[in-house]
């Protein structure tokens, strides 16, 4: 009895994992976009339009990473595909600024995907000019009312144009503007500015409509969307459990500390993708022992997400070499920020020895740029000369990338940290 | 058909024949009553007389263009030699879409009597390359049975719109050319023009051609005058082979005569080649090479001297034979050796020919007809032709055998000797086909030569439906490098010889069905027919007022007419008209921003043209159109052109040459082309070179070529063009003004046509705030688009949905102009918002306009203690700069820098103070 009430419980948890992990992870498209329903309709009107009435369009949705654009665009065409009369009547081609990066692979993919007469297999044969040419062809013979309308999705759209001359793009525009088959050309793009990377004659053919997605969520509806993210849908097998969890959540969103975590990140950046990598660590704490999340958890996900990457290195660095950065920081100090060389790091640091030290050893110079460069493989150092083989070793400009407090931070935090070390840090000069 | 001399790059040699007469006092040009064409180096001579059907180079080499000789004329001097002509069209002359007003398929040999009048019908008389025999065939008779098939035949005349049956009165009205059957040209020279009508065939084949002696004999000079023609031709060849399976039958049959009259002199350079290549070998090749030939020679003569039914034929065989021989036998002195082998070689193989010739009669035909060929042994061909006009009845028994296949001469005859005169038809009919030679492909492996001569073969026997045996020349060919190459024993080379003669024939023979679109390579569909699927279902109407409304304003709707336009329009049709009017070219330089008409002006003007032409105001002419955008290389263009004129896939720099060819030289019948080169700047190369093509065809004498060019900037032929274009480009210039406010309305006016869905305020309001901005017309229809779909969705009933008013209107201009920076950063999180400010007050306190990330931080984590926020880690920080810097908010050196990478505002500080100070109240 005891062991089956476990073992429901380890599916049971094991469901829920399943289904907010879906959820965070971007598999599966929520229901509804949240907060963006007037752009949602307007381009769903506008894909519909093509769609049915074979009017060519182009469109760009603009919105900063992580604002859901993706999400809007494949809403839309989920909602589109469902209509009985354009399901079989359009042809979607998805295309990336990343994967093609240039006209000459976007053509081809582009073939590939409508499937045009010169495929063979999974290959497109001919070269680039032939394959522009009968592109534009299969195009051109297409009229409004006969052919099937053409989905044209470029994602990062700025991509493309940095394309040599902006042939797809003026290529495709010009067929949105001319009585071609009926094309619509979705551009996502997270730069403000892309009109003004499209050369003038591409910028007159596209029609000028942009979508913005810039989220002006208050806090509250993000924490209401955080409750609703966190909560388990109401076709959930086990009634019981699905009242105990949302209630759970309901509380959680309550607790003054979850507030504070969440206002923190809210103040940080408001797209759901740094939200749901948030969660995402809290609800991996979940288990068949814990089958709920505790404020602790959310605490320790927070903790985890906000923590300085560099300050973690610091923690790893052995004693020698956190002496050297100490040195560094202060010369940095006394120069104001001028770049410095090992000898003059070396030297910082062997007065230190004369003068404070009682703990540290004298180490004999190979040791100690044996350190320093191990410094400079982690990037704490850069060096400032672009020709680094002209100039020995010792005298090399090189400039901190570490800030004072990074460095405190981790002197605190460091363990068993010799305390005459951690005085020449705190002192004001060496 | 017709013969291929025309390839044959001769110098021919026009004289006038009989005496002057005065023909014009005024112009002082003379009548002439016939004139003579020779080819130099040739005895030969053709009498073109008045009345007689003749053939007119062109720049289609296969298909001449065919007149009737009305009138020689030439001036004082004698320099120039002109004649008047009345056109006849080949079907592939009449422009593509007037193809389908015949209504029925046409005869291979059928053309048209042409009655219009946009062709000069005087013509240079050098370019006249011989006779042909025209006839005229009643409207409703058939067209007679394939037999005669160097025959032209005139059903019906063409006046440029439509086919109208002939009246026989118009072919007869020469007094000269009274019967259908023209007098043809006589051999010997000496006889008068209009004596004997004689079979056509063989005569036929006794115009100007190259003699092989001569060319021997003359050495370097004539040989390189093979040679390049044979090379060109080749490229030409391999090309008409390449696009073989998309053009007709007749087309590929062309291409093969073209092949055809290619290989003489490619085979006789070839042989030269060999000779001179590897001076270490140079006497067993000349052996092999002389011996192969005196073999021939040697049969030849056999046969005739066996076979002829004249002495005196036999006779001329042997002196036309000598020079010949002697020719060959100069560079090794060992005129005796050979005779005795190839005597008995030739017993060796008679008996595998005739077996071969049992197997198939019908081949015996086309043999012969090769072997009748003048092209290879002109000498011999005259002989032929003779004998076919003293004794008709024995045409074959005295056709000289190719050289090459001596051997089945000998059984060949012994067969013709048989069956007389079978099929008479078919050897006058067939074409020079077999004797193909792909003369680049010389160097291939044999395995090669054979597939392609049974290839070539298969595809000759498809269009004529006549079986014929394959081409013997390139296996000679090989066989003779093999031969050398090999460097055996001349018995020894002898009987390989022999035996790869035998089997091509037979695999030839026996692979009869081998379809020419085996050389299309199967990997690259290249006739792979390029559309979009069409819909399953049909595309919805306009529903209601707006929709409707959408529909016109969308820019692809062709208006009925352009507004606003009305002076440019006026401007480049009198252009356009008046070149097209006068035959010449010239070129029109269009300059504007985009959205301006340019384009949609240029299609009017040609709409409108093409409508002149169609009601026979104007000449026809041909409008073509490339873009500068849509090309993947400046160079493509030339071969977009040659497609578009002539529907050719051809490289770049094939392209290029075929059209300088096409644009500098004269082709009587040639309609004025009127190119529309759009976007112009993105032809620009290094060396302009594309440019400099473009603007230079116009400028020559028989180009006929209008170029208007299109691109933005008004000072492009200044700017980028180097003065040699920019010169040939001309002054002839125009810019299109952006439209002003009233254009503008006037434009969205005529294309709502009485379709009432705006407001006039709103119109109004659209045209003044784009003719501000930008004066581009297809921003002001995306707007007014856009607007209506705004209200179409501010009423909850798309149908009860009203006019477009002014607040709908100032929505979508607010949508399309204002700038989304401020909304980006009101929408932006508070850590970004603070680093915007961090920003600013850097640059305050460095009086810069750029501070690294570390100097902005400091800044930031100030800023954020006075708002009472927790400092955030220099990684989140850094995670806010680059969501910022994505957003290009704020501008970004590489992140690889880290903390030291340099900041900078893409907004201005004030725009991002109004926001923040906003977003505080």
């Amino acid at each position: 009895m005891c062991t089956l009430s476990r073992q429901r419980k380890g599916s049971i948890h094991e469901l829920v994992q399943m289904i907010l992990r879906e959820r965070f992870c971007h598999q599966r498209l929520p229901e509804k976009p949240v907060g963006m329903e007037s752009q949602h309709k307007h381009l769903l009107e506008l894909l519909r339009r093509t769609a049915v009435h074979g009017e060519s369009n182009s469109v760009l949705i603009v919105g900063p990473r992580g604002s859901g654009k993706t999400m809007l665009l494949n809403c839309v065409l989920r909602e589109l595909l469902e209509v009985k009369d354009v399901n079989k009547n359009v042809l979607p081609v998805h295309l990336n600024g990343l994967l093609q990066t240039d006209d000459r692979i976007a053509l081809k993919e582009i073939t590939r995907q409508l499937n045009l007469e010169n495929v063979v297999g999974d290959k497109v044969f001919g070269s680039f000019a032939e394959n522009l040419a009968f592109l534009l062809e299969a195009l051109k013979k297409g009229d409004r009312s006969s052919s099937r309308p053409v989905l044209f999705i470029l994602d990062e759209f700025d991509l493309f144009a940095h394309h040599k001359n902006q042939t797809l793009l003026y290529n495709l525009l010009d067929v949105s503007q001319s009585a071609q088959a009926p094309v619509a050309v979705i551009g996502l793009t997270c730069r403000l500015d892309v009109l003004e990377l499209l050369e003038k004659r591409v910028k007159s053919r596209f029609s000028h409509r942009q979508i913005h997605l810039l989220s002006s969520l208050s806090f509250i509806q993000y924490l209401d969307n955080v409750r609703s993210q966190l909560s388990l849908p109401q076709d959930f097998p086990d009634t019981n459990f699905y009242d105990e969890w949302n209630d759970g959540i309901k509380t959680l969103c309550e607790d003054q500390s979850v507030v504070d975590v969440l206002q923190r990140h809210y103040n940080s950046s408001k797209d759901f993708r740094s939200l749901h990598l948030l969660l995402m660590l809290a609800l991996s704490r979940v288990s068949a022992s814990k089958p709920a999340i505790k404020p602790t958890d959310l605490l320790e996900a927070s903790r985890v997400c906000m923590v300085d990457s560099k300050a973690n290195i610091l923690h790893g660095l052995s004693i020698l070499e956190l002496c050297l950065i100490i040195a560094m920081k202060h010369l940095n100090d006394i120069y104001e920020g001028e770049p410095f060389n090992f000898q003059m790091v070396h030297n910082e640091f062997k007065k230190f020895l004369q003068r404070k030290s009682h703990s540290i050893h004298n180490f004999d110079k190979p040791v100690v740029i044996k350190a320093f460069e191990h410094l400079q493989q982690l990037e704490l150092i850069k060096s400032m000369d672009s020709s680094t083989a002209k100039i020995q070793k010792e005298y090399q400009l090189m400039k901190l990338l570490l800030d004072h407090s990074q460095i405190m931070e981790a002197l605190q935090k460091y363990p068993q940290c010799p305390t005459d070390v951690k005085q020449w840090a705190m002192s004001a000069f060496g | 058909m017709v013969r291929y001399f025309t390839r044959l790059r001769m110098r021919r040699i026009y004289k006038w024949g009989g005496r002057p007469y005065i023909f014009d006092r005024k112009l002082k040009s003379y009548g002439f009553e016939y004139l003579n064409m020779s080819v130099e180096g040739q005895e030969a001579v053709t009498t073109v007389t008045p009345g007689q059907y003749i053939l007119i180079e062109g720049n289609d080499d296969e298909y001449p263009f065919v007149a009737k000789l009305l009138k020689f004329f030439g001036d004082e001097s004698h320099k120039q030699k002109k004649a008047l002509v009345q056109w006849f069209l080949r079907l592939s002359e009449v422009p593509q879409n007037k193809k389908l007003l015949l209504g029925r398929s046409p005869h291979p040999q059928e053309i048209f009597y042409y009655l219009g009048r946009a062709c000069d019908n005087e013509i240079n008389a050098e370019s006249i390359l011989g006779t042909v025999d025209v006839q005229h065939v009643p409207e409703d008779t058939p067209f007679p049975e394939p037999g005669t098939k160097d025959t032209l035949y005139v059903k019906l005349s063409w006046d440029t719109k439509a086919f109208n049956v002939l009246d026989p009165v118009l072919m007869q009205d020469t007094p000269a050319s009274t019967p259908p059957k023209p007098a043809l040209p006589l051999f010997p020279p000496c006889a008068s023009p209009t004596a004997t009508p004689v079979s056509r065939g063989p005569v036929r084949r006794a115009l100007p051609t190259p003699d092989p002696t001569v060319m021997r004999r003359a050495g370097s000079v004539s040989d390189t005058r093979a040679t390049m023609s044979a090379g060109k031709r080749s490229t030409l060849e391999a090309e008409s082979i390449h696009s073989a399976s998309k053009l007709s039958a007749s087309k590929i049959l062309s291409a093969k005569r073209r092949g055809s009259a290619a290989d003489t002199p490619g085979v006789r350079k070839k042989l030269q080649l060999s000779i001179g290549a590897s001076p270490g070998k140079k006497m067993t090749r000349a052996d092999v090479l002389c011996e192969l030939l005196d073999e021939e020679m040697e049969s030849e003569k056999v046969i005739s001297l066996k076979l002829s039914s004249s002495v005196s034929h036999s006779l001329q065989h042997g002196c036309s034979l000598s020079p010949m021989r002697s020719g060959c036998k100069t560079p090794n002195g060992q005129r005796r050796f050979p005779w005795k082998l190839s005597s008995i070689s030739l017993d060796r193989l008679s008996p595998t020919a005739l077996g071969e010739q049992d197997l198939s009669r019908a081949t015996t035909p086309s043999r012969r007809k090769e072997s009748a060929m003048a092209i290879r042994k002109p000498a011999l061909g005259v002989l032929a032709e003779e004998d076919s006009e003293d004794s008709p009845m024995q045409p074959i028994a005295l056709t000289p055998r190719s050289k090459r296949k001596s051997a089945q001469l000998v059984s060949l005859r012994i067969r013709k000797q048989l069956n007389l005169l079978d099929n008479t038809q078919e050897l006058i009919s067939d074409g020079d086909d077999d004797c193909f030679v792909p003369s680049k492909k010389d160097l291939q492996s044999s395995s090669d030569e054979e597939k392609t001569d049974s290839e070539e073969e298969t595809r000759g026997r498809n269009c004529k439906t006549s079986v014929r045996t394959p081409c013997k020349t390139p296996s000679k060919k090989k066989d003779l490098q093999s031969s050398t190459d090999e460097g055996k024993t001349e018995s020894e080379e002898e009987t390989v010889v022999r035996k790869t003669r035998g089997r091509n024939c037979k695999t030839s023979v026996r692979t009869p069905h081998k379809k020419p679109s085996k050389k299309v390579t199967p990997s690259t569909p290249r006739h792979a027919t390029p559309s979009i699927p069409s819909r399953t279902v049909p595309a919805r109407q306009p529903g209601n007022i707006l929709e409707e409304a959408r529909a016109r304003l969308h820019v692809s709707s062709v208006p009925e007419s352009l507004p606003c336009r009305e002076q440019e329009f006026q401007d480049i049709y009198n252009f356009v008209e008046s070149k097209v009017m006068d035959g010449t070219g010239g070129c029109m330089y269009i300059s504007g921003v985009p959205g301006t008409g340019k384009t949609a002006t240029i299609h009017e003007v040609i709409r409108c043209l093409q409508h002149a032409s169609d009601m026979d105001e104007i000449p026809t002419f041909r409008f073509i159109e490339i873009n500068g955008m849509k090309m993947t290389d400046p160079h493509q263009a030339y071969v977009q052109i040659l497609q578009k004129l002539t529907d050719q896939k051809v490289t770049a720099d094939h392209a290029a040459a075929l059209l300088e060819k096409r644009f500098s030289n004269p082709a009587p019948k040639k309609e004025t082309t009127v190119l529309l080169v759009d976007e112009l700047d993105l032809l620009w190369t290094r060396k302009q070179n594309v440019m400099y093509n473009l603007f230079d065809w116009p400028t020559r004498r028989h180009a006929r070529l209008v170029v208007l060019t299109i691109a933005n900037t008004m000072d492009l032929p200044e700017r980028i063009m180097i003065n040699r274009v920019a010169s040939r480009l001309g002054l002839t210039r125009m810019s299109f003004q952006p439209y002003s406010f009233k254009q503008l309305q006037q434009i969205i006016t005529s294309r709502l046509n009485k379709v009432k869905a705006f407001e006039e305020d709103a119109l109004q309001l659209v045209s003044r705030k784009v003719a501000a901005l930008s004066g581009d017309a297809r921003r002001c229809l995306d707007i007014c688009r856009r607007a209506t779909e705004i209200c179409e969705h501010s009423t909850s009933h798309p149908s009860s949905a009203g006019l477009v008013r002014m607040n709908h209107v100032m929505e979508a201009l607010d949508e399309m102009f204002s700038s989304s920076y401020i909304t980006a950063i009101r929408c932006a999180s508070l850590q970004e918002q603070l680093f915007l400010r961090a920003v600013i007050a850097e640059f305050r306190r460095l009086g810069l306009e750029e501070a690294t990330f570390q100097q902005v931080f400091v800044q930031h984590r100030a800023l954020s203690r006075v708002e009472g926020l927790q400092p955030i880690s220099v990684s989140e920080g850094l995670a806010v700069c680059q969501r910022l810097g994505a957003c290009r908010l704020l501008l970004l050196e590489a992140s690889r820098l880290d903390m030291l990478q340099r900041v900078r505002l893409n907004v201005s500080q004030d725009d991002v103070l109004y926001a923040l100070k906003a977003v505080r109240d």
